[in-house]
């Protein structure tokens, strides 16, 4: 790779990046993994001028219990969620997208938090954040605040944090019953099109579902018709199979490339909505 | 005197490779890590537009750059360089290295920086400022031909780079006359024809290591060193002396570790002319190391071409005649071989079959594509893709087993060698018996209840047969501009290890192990006592290089032909030794003795070391032991083999999965089977890929969407089910070894048995033939109109 020039510095907490940060005037980006930023700089797409270094800020990473709910730092790669036994347990269908996520090397980089601030429209990540319901913590440089996922992911790779803003993890309260369901792209292996959804289930009724599609516009977005047409109903394959049927119909400008046409894409978004709702329903336990 | 312990014999066994270790932990010197002291480095600015004229080039702002040694465009190039040479005698428009007022294809090079390093050449390249006249640009070869809309070259209307070339049954050898009553008398005979237009569609090679040239001109000595990664260092030495006037006794060329070529680095580029004539005109060494984005523009793709195929048969199965209509999308530019590959497609249209009759014919077209040359296969997966899909076609049609329709029309064994109707004379087959082993292995009868049961649960299962023969052992002379022999020199050295050299410039087919098992045994002495020496001019006499499966064939017959040069000579200093006469002795265990008596003899050794101090002489010896050989091969070889695929494919996506891939491959005799098996892996791999995931597509406007891995996918271990390989041996007799080359053979039978077990699986939607990619939302489609046509049923 040869990128434009850029100075490099390592930051030893979250404050010393946020400080380091503000001194770029603008002119700085965070990298962690590198798995979203590289590749622009590249291209010459992105130029930053100093790169901060945030992957081994202590306590950035780790995937812990917390009063009910599950925190992840910013700084956890993709493997380590792959390959948690605590997520394993508690909220397996998380693992799962984790491990889905490109292939071992990107996997061993490529951290939460990047792959949340750049938000690709095929990231697999941010369809499982709609589905978990998760709030995404963000520190800058005056105060910490908590976005929920549905809102901050609101357009071609733009996301809900400011210029001198930082991820620092994210907190949800995990769901057995959840599922992923991604369309490999075979080359990238990003999402052609994913589905993240989770199921509340009490007495064998669906109390209420979330479901997370991501790869078939410009960026994740919630099933909400999906979501709706689930409340109330039994926790069958039945009810599954209808609600999906109508998913995505009413999403307009789905992504068309090589790998797949906006044709292609609206028809495969039923069928992932199905796969991830059943892999939910035989989760119930 | 201690007995010597038993050497093994080693050809024939899984050896590791000894290549290996190096490699694994990143102790190979590539070209990239050769540094020089005051070295520079190159950075071509290449254009962003597909066609147009170069309106203006400033290099001003570049030249002003800190660091920037030289700026050079394209004009201010062709005072010093001149036009690059091909190797085909096909007529070719003039080709700059550096586009001199026309592009022609996304990526060619318009201007050169030399920099302090790279960082800084890359900034400098950024810096200049090109305009263009932008030309429409033509991409779709059908299209292309039309002349419309637009004219790449002048010289060649409609985009012609060659626009007929007939070859098979009633062609007479120079192409000059055509009958064709023999194909029209098996067309109209036919009582059944299959037609079917057919796309091999564009690759792109992506060895793991870019290209990269480093070039040192020493002006006190006007004489060159030229690094590069390259397959034939030999054949780049010749073309880089002649375009920059040195002798060849004046340039020196190296290919040191060389990460993977599959064909894309036979071609010498541009940029190791360019390397090299700016190190001469500053005098000072200069370095170009590719990048992952140059590469997929800047080194040559493969394939790309289609074909009009129609089979005429009797319905009991008789294949009666062949005809196919070749059209190569050749890209912008005639590369060192890109006119060439397509006639080795016509060459292999006879495929394994008995045809009576065949008729191709060949057209090559220029579009705004990066140019085409060889790509593992080079042509011949392309025939065999051709020939094997209609035979699939027929099978089909006649409610045959495509096996069984091969096994009617097979070439038989009491037939070889056989004269073929494309001019071939195939050495040496038992396609039967390839034939039989594989239905062996994948349990034929079985896979196929084992489908029938899949569907009738409504999976979408399907398997698929194909039969290959390619030519590889490239070749005798009359075959190669370059010529088509190999070379090597054996030396024993004074201590008693022995050195060798081969011309055929290995780049992952492991000859350094290969040719060390041979020398063992040749000399009965340990492996680890020799060095096999290859990839330098300065240290490797002569040689061609690697390709084409040649390697093994040709330079494993040389080496074989050295060796027993200075064996002989060595028998006879031995013999001197031990009063003996030189026709009784035997080499084994490091030792030379009479045979019979082990225990008296003299170490091998003593014997060198007697040979290079020879007190006293023996009469009629010079002193020494080295000798060299070249060989010169009757004809090339023909391996064969057979692919069994079966394949499911997702009916709610269209997603493939390839559930077994079953090869029975015939190269001849086997020198390694661990490092051939290793070679079909490769193959197979590459195979797949172009089968399942791998396209080279551009937009309409000649810019490539697949210009990175993002978007281009490589296949991964995760692509394949495991490989179930296993080989019969047909000894070729045109050369000493019986051995007939294997690099490329995973290619061939590969790609036709997927497509078909595709087309297998999705035989209820009525489609008959589906072009490359087997891209799921291609496969979806027809699983969609297939629905649709039986009532909308889901």
């Amino acid at each position: 790779m040869i990128s434009t020039p850029f100075e490099y510095s390592r930051a030893t907490s979250l404050d010393d990046a946020l400080a380091k940060l503000g001194a770029t005037k603008g002119e700085g980006k965070f990298i962690a993994g590198g798995h979203s930023l590289v590749p622009l700089m590249k291209l010459r797409l992105s130029e930053p001028k100093i790169l901060i270094d945030i992957a081994r800020i202590p306590g950035l990473s780790g995937i812990r219990e917390k009063d009910g709910k599950i925190e992840i730092g910013a700084g956890t790669v993709h493997h380590d969620v792959a390959s948690s036994a605590l997520l394993q347990r508690a909220c397996p269908a998380l693992s799962d997208c984790a491990s889905e996520i490109g292939d071992p090397q990107v996997r061993n980089r490529g951290t939460l938090g990047g792959s949340l601030a750049h938000a690709d429209p095929a990231a697999d990540y941010p369809a499982m954040m709609l589905a978990l319901d998760a709030e995404i913590q963000v520190k800058g440089p005056a105060a910490s605040r908590v976005v929920k996922a549905s809102d901050f992911f609101q357009g071609l790779f733009t996301v809900d944090l400011a210029a001198d803003e930082i991820i620092t993890g994210i907190q949800f309260t995990p769901v057995k019953s959840a599922g992923y369901a991604k369309l490999h792209q075979r080359a990238s292996h990003f999402a052609i099109v994913g589905i993240g959804a989770a199921l509340n289930v009490k007495n064998g009724v669906i109390q209420s579902a979330r479901a997370g599609l991501t790869g078939a516009s410009s960026h994740a977005t919630r099933l909400t018709e999906v979501e709706k047409a689930l409340e109330g109903k039994p926790a069958t394959s039945a009810s599954v199979e209808a609600a999906a049927r109508g998913a995505g119909a009413a999403l307009e400008d789905i992504n068309s490339d090589i790998h797949g046409s906006a044709e292609y894409r609206r028809a495969m978004i039923p069928v992932f909505t199905e796969r991830a709702l059943k892999q939910a329903l035989a989760r119930i336990g | 005197m201690a007995v010597a312990p038993v050497l093994p014999k080693l050809v024939g066994q899984r050896t590791k490779r000894r290549e290996d270790p190096r490699l694994i932990r990143g102790r190979g010197t590539y070209v990239d890590d050769i540094a020089l002291i005051g070295m520079q480095h190159i950075v071509f600015k290449r254009s962003d537009v597909a066609h147009g004229r170069i309106r203006s080039i400033d290099t001003s702002a570049a030249k002003a750059m800190d660091g920037v040694e030289a700026v050079f465009t394209g004009a201010e190039i062709a005072e010093f360089l001149g036009p690059m040479p091909i190797g085909t005698p096909f007529p070719s428009p003039e080709h700059r290295a550096v586009a001199v007022d026309t592009v022609r294809f996304a990526g060619e090079p318009v201007a050169v920086v030399v920099a302090a390093d790279r960082y800084i050449a890359r900034d400098a390249a950024d810096a200049i400022v090109v305009t263009y006249d932008t030309l429409p640009a033509v991409v779709d070869l059908e299209l292309a031909m039309t002349g419309k809309p637009t004219v790449i070259h002048p010289a060649f209307p409609n985009n012609l780079a060659i626009a007929l070339v007939p070859s098979g049954t009633g062609v007479s050898a120079d192409g000059s006359t055509v009958d064709d009553s023999a194909v029209d008398a098996a067309f109209a005979k036919a009582e059944v024809v299959i037609s079917q237009r057919m796309m091999n569609q564009r690759l792109a090679p992506s060895a793991m290591e870019p290209r990269g040239v480093v070039a040192h001109f020493e002006p006190g000595k006007e004489s060159m060193t030229i690094w590069s990664s390259t397959q034939n260092p030999h054949i780049l030495r010749s073309f880089i002396a002649a375009l920059t006037g040195l002798g060849q006794d004046r340039v020196r060329a190296i290919a040191p570790e060389v990460g993977g070529g599959f064909g894309a680095k036979i071609n010498i580029y541009g940029e190791e002319y360019v390397t090299a004539a700016i190190s001469k005109r500053l005098g000072i060494p200069v370095k170009w190391t590719e990048d992952r984005s140059e590469a997929f523009v800047a080194t040559t793709h493969g394939r790309d071409i289609l074909g009009y195929v129609d089979l005429a048969a009797k319905r009991d199965g008789t294949v009666l005649g062949l005809k196919i209509r070749l059209i190569a999308d050749i890209g912008a530019y005639n590369m060192l071989l890109t006119a060439a590959i397509p006639t080795l497609t016509m060459m292999m249209a006879n495929a394994t079959y008995n045809i009576p009759a065949i008729r191709t014919t060949l057209t090559e077209v220029f579009t705004n594509k990066t140019p085409t040359d060889a790509y593992r296969g080079a042509g011949r997966p392309e025939a065999t893709y051709f020939v094997e899909r209609a035979m699939d076609m027929l099978a089909r049609e006649l409610k045959m087993d495509p096996a069984e329709l091969r096994r009617k029309n097979f070439i038989k064994p009491s037939q070889f060698p056989f004269a073929t109707q494309m001019g071939a004379i195939y050495d040496s087959g038992d396609y039967e018996k390839a034939l039989d082993l594989a239905l062996k292995n994948a349990k034929w009868d079985q896979l196929k209840a084992e489908r029938d049961a899949a569907r009738a649960q409504g999976r979408l299962v399907g398997l698929g047969l194909s039969m290959y023969v390619e030519v590889c052992g490239i070749g005798p002379s009359a075959a190669l501009p370059t010529g088509g022999w190999e070379h090597s020199q054996v030396t024993i050295e004074r201590d008693g290890r022995i050195s060798a050299t081969t011309g055929a410039s290995p780049h992952g087919q492991g000859n350094e192990t290969t040719f060390a098992q041979m020398l063992a045994d040749q000399f009965g002495v340990p492996m680890d006592d020799i060095t096999i020496l290859h990839g330098d001019t300065g240290v490797v006499k002569q040689g061609i290089g690697t390709f084409g499966s040649r390697s093994q064939a040709v330079g494993g017959a040389a080496l074989q032909m050295a060796g027993a040069k200075v064996k002989t000579k060595m028998a006879k200093f031995a013999a001197a030794l031990l009063e003996a006469h030189e026709d009784d002795l035997v080499f084994e265990n490091g030792m030379i003795s009479v045979k019979g008596s082990p225990a008296s003899g003299k170490s091998f050794a003593s014997v060198a070391a007697y040979a290079y101090v020879p007190v006293p002489l023996p009469p009629g010896l010079e002193p020494g032991l080295s000798d060299e050989a070249f060989f010169e091969p009757s004809n090339n070889t023909y391996p064969f083999g057979c692919h069994i695929s079966m394949m499911e494919i997702d009916r709610q996506t269209g997603e493939p999965t390839l559930l077994r891939m079953v090869a029975v491959d015939d190269a001849g005799n086997l020198i390694n089977p661990l490092i051939v098996e290793g070679q079909i892996h490769g193959g197979l791999a590459q195979g797949i890929g172009q089968a399942m995931i791998e396209e080279v597509v551009y937009n309409e406007d000649g810019q490539l969407m697949t210009g990175s891995f993002m978007d281009y996918a490589i296949p991964r271990a995760i692509d394949f089910p495991r490989f179930e390989l296993d080989a019969t041996v047909t000894p070729t007799p045109v050369n000493p070894l019986g051995a007939k080359g294997v690099g490329e053979a995973g290619t061939l039978g590969s790609t036709p048995s997927i497509v078909a077990a595709a087309v297998d699986a999705l035989s209820g939607f009525g489609v008959k033939h589906i072009d490359m990619m087997l891209r799921p939302e291609k496969l979806w489609r027809i699983i969609q109109g297939g629905q649709q046509g039986q009532g909308g049923q889901s």
